[in-house]
């Protein structure tokens, strides 16, 4: 099992009803690759309320102004299937969703 | 006692006003969903508790809500807004073919006896319906696999369909409007649709004589007791049909001008309509800077500004679609919203008006309900 902690931008905390970092627990009993799909898999499934608006329900992509970041890096383009850096895994820092600065 | 709830919609979250029947005073609520723009709420007819709310942004996506208790409190039902068969094309600005997607619900429409029944109209121009209260969705394929669907083009805001209208009287008739499609009927409860724009004109862009699509619509409306008059603002051109769409005739007459956005019909008498007249396609206010509602008693042809309470001088807002509705008290109350942030009522069906919201964000609609 592994404790990944997720950051969310101001209106996905509000509408999931959350203050703060949440704190996704992975993996269970089977050995999991913590992929951003399997990070975002379980949010969702945590917070269904948060499906359509980090990927887009048709697609699965991510949406257009929607920015991943974690241990200062812009992980935003990379494969949804690749793991996540160790520090994330591990619980020590957190997957930041971020919503793109742009529009008024 | 009754009451009157309005339901705003605006650029960054919706508000609710309500009044007893005096209309006087107004209390106010919001922002609900504070950031995100609220295309439109709508409210049941069958149960006035039970308001629907179309909730999105361009970072989030789209949210449909749903209050239960006359808008106090809210919860997220669906957002599966998937097209049900081969997205398949049709024409983007620039003439070439550009595959159906999704984007955002523009107008909720409550069914007329079933609170958990609400059609949404979508962009791209999809009609979408829910049976369990907004938390599943299944798109009615008729629309947007009319054979026509290829060719049609988006307006300026999009290829949205923006206007759903339920006949009160004739079983599974609905009528819908595209931007920049035209009107589509349905006499089968929306499983399959027919282009209704015989009369209508947009002259020196069309390239045929008696198109069947491709006419910006910006919004229709319909009095319950004549469920066949219909009565339209178009991009230019006030219309007007008696035959359920089958043609239209132009009443813009003694406008001093003909484009506008919303059309509004008095609740108790079918002839009486209001329009407010912006400039032009390229200047959306209103003309010489005068926010004038224009009224005709004669159900077009004749109009008459109305003035009293609305700013006379440097006044650059426009009026969206959505944006404008009627109450159904004895003497009918007229509102709109602005894209000023204000929101204007009459208490008199038009006569004198007075904002009762003056800083709300942009507003993209107004609805309201009449409460017993």
């Amino acid at each position: 099992m592994t404790a990944v902690r997720v950051v969310l931008p101001a209106h996905l905390k509000n509408l999931a009803h959350v203050e703060g970092e949440v704190t996704l627990h992975l993996g269970g009993e089977r050995d999991l690759e913590v992929t951003r799909q399997a990070l975002l898999d379980a949010l969702e499934s945590a917070y269904p309320v948060l499906r359509g608006t980090i990927r887009d329900r048709a697609t699965g992509k991510r949406r257009a102004f929607v920015r991943f970041y974690a241990c200062q890096e812009d992980l935003s383009n990379e494969p949804a299937d690749v793991p996540l850096p160790a520090a994330v895994v591990a619980g020590s820092e957190p997957f930041l969703i971020v919503g793109a600065m742009a529009g008024g | 006692m009754t009451r009157v709830r309005i339901l705003a919609g605006t650029r960054k979250g919706a508000f609710v006003l309500t009044s007893d029947g005096s209309r006087a005073k107004w209390d106010f609520s919001g922002p609900h969903f504070a950031g995100w723009e609220i295309y439109h709420l709508k409210g049941s007819p069958a149960d006035p508790d039970r308001i629907y709310a179309s909730q999105n942004t361009g970072w989030f996506g789209q949210l449909v809500q749903r209050s239960d208790d006359g808008g106090a409190t809210w919860q997220p039902v669906g957002n599966d807004f998937a097209y049900a068969t081969e997205p398949g094309t049709h024409l983007w600005y620039d003439g070439t073919p550009r595959p159906w997607e999704f984007k955002r619900v523009w107008h909720l429409e409550p069914s007329l006896s079933d609170p958990d029944e609400v059609w949404a109209g979508v962009e791209d121009a999809g009609l979408f319906r829910s049976r369990d209260g907004g938390v599943s969705w299944t798109e009615l394929t008729g629309l947007r696999t009319h054979s026509s669907g290829p060719g049609w083009q988006p307006g300026a805001g999009g290829l949205c369909l923006h206007t759903i209208i339920l006949d009160p009287a004739r079983a599974g008739r609905m009528f819908t409007a595209i931007s920049a499609a035209g009107t589509l009927r349905s006499d089968d409860h929306g499983e399959t649709w027919r282009p209704v724009n015989r009369g209508l004109h947009d002259e020196g862009t069309l390239p045929e004589e008696e198109p069947e699509v491709g006419f910006c619509v910006h919004h229709v409306e319909m009095h319950p007791s004549r469920p066949d008059t219909l009565f339209m603002q178009k991009h230019w051109d006030v219309m007007r049909s008696d035959d359920a769409g089958e043609t239209w005739r132009e009443v813009s007459g003694n406008l001093p001008s003909d484009f506008g956005f919303p059309i509004g019909v008095h609740a108790h008498e079918p002839e009486t309509v209001y329009v407010v007249p912006i400039t032009s396609d390229s200047l959306h206010f209103p003309p010489d800077g005068r926010l004038r509602v224009y009224r005709s008693r004669t159900g077009g042809d004749e109009w008459e500004p109305l003035t009293r309470g609305l700013p006379q001088e440097h006044c650059y807002v426009n009026v969206y679609r959505d944006a404008m509705a009627v109450d159904s008290l004895e003497e009918c109350g007229v509102y709109f919203g602005t894209t000023g942030g204000q929101v204007y009522a009459s208490a008199d069906a038009g006569d004198t008006w007075e904002a009762i919201a003056r800083d709300l964000p942009a507003v993209l609609s107004v609805e309201v309900q009449t409460i017993p």
